[in-house]
């Protein structure tokens, strides 16, 4: 650490960010540059205009050898650090068993518990399946699943908007899932926070409702961004709509161009067995992949 | 308001740095976030001042340096500006953006006292 102003040494270079100033104009004073590599301003050193370095403008408003306490500690820590530890866990916990885990988001009333009660029914022979809900109040939608036969446990946030890898961790210690089953992860329904969570999951799956507005990939785009499909659900009810299917698949791949779309209805039952088929691929991709 | 969760966060990384530093009072957190981020900041700052009550960061001034939104160009084959994540490459107009840079969401340094 510097002593004469408290600057860490170790946050001199190789932040790997822009920064506008670097103090790398020479001067023949007796005292070292001071490589801040920030954009921030610092208030105990200033550059005025002619690129004098003016000490003491720190909250001391002085400036005395050895007499600073204060230093600054670099951490470079990603904020969701923990959530991600907690994630990884996840993440090896379901490689271990050969699970293929999807996390399933959208708005309030897209129709994912549907979805998913009708996937569960028509599935229930051809794999096995576990489903965490996650809603902030009410067991409502974990009893429509283990209605249907499946182990299903909710997970209420109170007042979170989004489930987090550590409540997903805990979820799985009640639900026991089998090896080599398919776990759904119903999200809190919000297209805005579960976005930056990862729950440890190997796709996240966006379901936007007909019903809805088009242009929701664009108006929430992190979420579009960070899924692997997209569902149209209540695809039955276009003649009724004037949802234009194109224009809302275009938005899609302007976030994420990679993204793939699939057109359905849980209700009328169009579209699932392309759904089934992905789930079903997912799932045997999960037993053969060992983690590393 | 997941902003309150970030700032959960951002006070268990520093009550674990306290221990593992040695120090026991935050002057000024410096956060950098990107523009993709998915971060208000303003609820930030209302959840930061939230949490850090009772904590070493309680006296705390939260800095927030904001960094640009850049993606590749496939097309192209060079980085790019973009503000947002549907952008098309100002210089081709091909969505073909992988997005490079604006994702940060970091806690970059405490200036803290001892």
């Amino acid at each position: 650490m510097c002593t004469v102003c408290g600057c860490g040494t170790a946050s001199v270079e190789g932040h790997g960010h822009q920064h506008s100033h670097a103090h790398d104009h020479t001067h023949d004073h007796g005292h070292h540059h001071h490589h801040h590599g920030h954009d921030h301003d610092h208030d105990h050193i200033e550059t005025d205009e002619k690129g004098d370095i003016h000490f003491g403008k720190g909250l001391g408003a002085t400036h005395v050898p050895g007499m600073d306490q204060k230093r600054i500690v670099e951490i470079e820590q990603n904020i969701l650090g923990e959530n991600d530890r907690y994630a990884m866990a996840n993440r090896s916990y379901f490689a271990e068993r050969d699970m293929f885990v999807l996390n399933l988001v959208s708005s309030p009333g897209s129709g994912k518990t549907t979805l998913l009660t009708r996937s569960i029914t028509d599935c229930k022979d051809r794999f096995s399946m576990a489903v965490i809900e996650g809603d902030q109040q009410t067991s409502n939608d974990a009893e429509r699943i283990r209605e249907t036969g499946v182990k299903a446990t909710q997970v209420n946030t109170g007042k979170g908007c989004h489930l987090d890898a550590h409540m997903v961790g805990h979820a799985l210690e009640h639900l026991e899932p089998e090896e080599g089953s398919v776990l759904f992860i119903e999200n809190v329904g919000n297209l805005v926070c579960p976005a930056a969570f990862d729950l440890g999951e190997a796709h996240k799956v966006a379901i936007l409702s007909v019903t809805e507005g088009e242009d929701k990939p664009i108006k929430y785009p992190d979420m579009f961004h960070a899924a692997e499909i997209m569902i149209l659900n209540k695809v039955d009810l276009l003649p009724y709509l004037n949802f234009d299917v194109e224009k809302c698949i275009d938005y899609a791949r302007q976030v994420n161009p990679k993204i793939k779309v699939m057109q359905l209805s849980a209700t009328s039952g169009e579209g699932l067995e392309e759904w089934f088929g992905w789930i079903a691929e997912g799932l045997e991709a999960a037993k053969v992949k060992k983690p590393a | 308001m997941h902003e309150l969760s970030l700032c959960e966060g951002i006070i268990k990384v520093i009550e674990d740095q306290a221990v593992a530093q040695n120090f026991t009072k935050v002057e000024t957190v410096w956060l950098e976030i990107g523009e993709f981020a998915g971060v208000e900041l303003d609820a930030l700052r209302f959840g930061f001042d939230a949490v850090i009550k009772g904590t070493v960061a309680e006296q705390a001034k939260l800095e927030i340096i904001t960094t640009e939104g850049s993606a590749w160009c496939m097309p192209c084959g060079e980085t790019v500006k973009v503000s947002s994540r549907f952008d098309a490459c100002p210089q081709c107009g091909s969505h073909q953006l992988q997005i490079t840079g604006g994702d940060e969401l970091r806690i970059k340094e405490l200036e803290v006292n001892d």
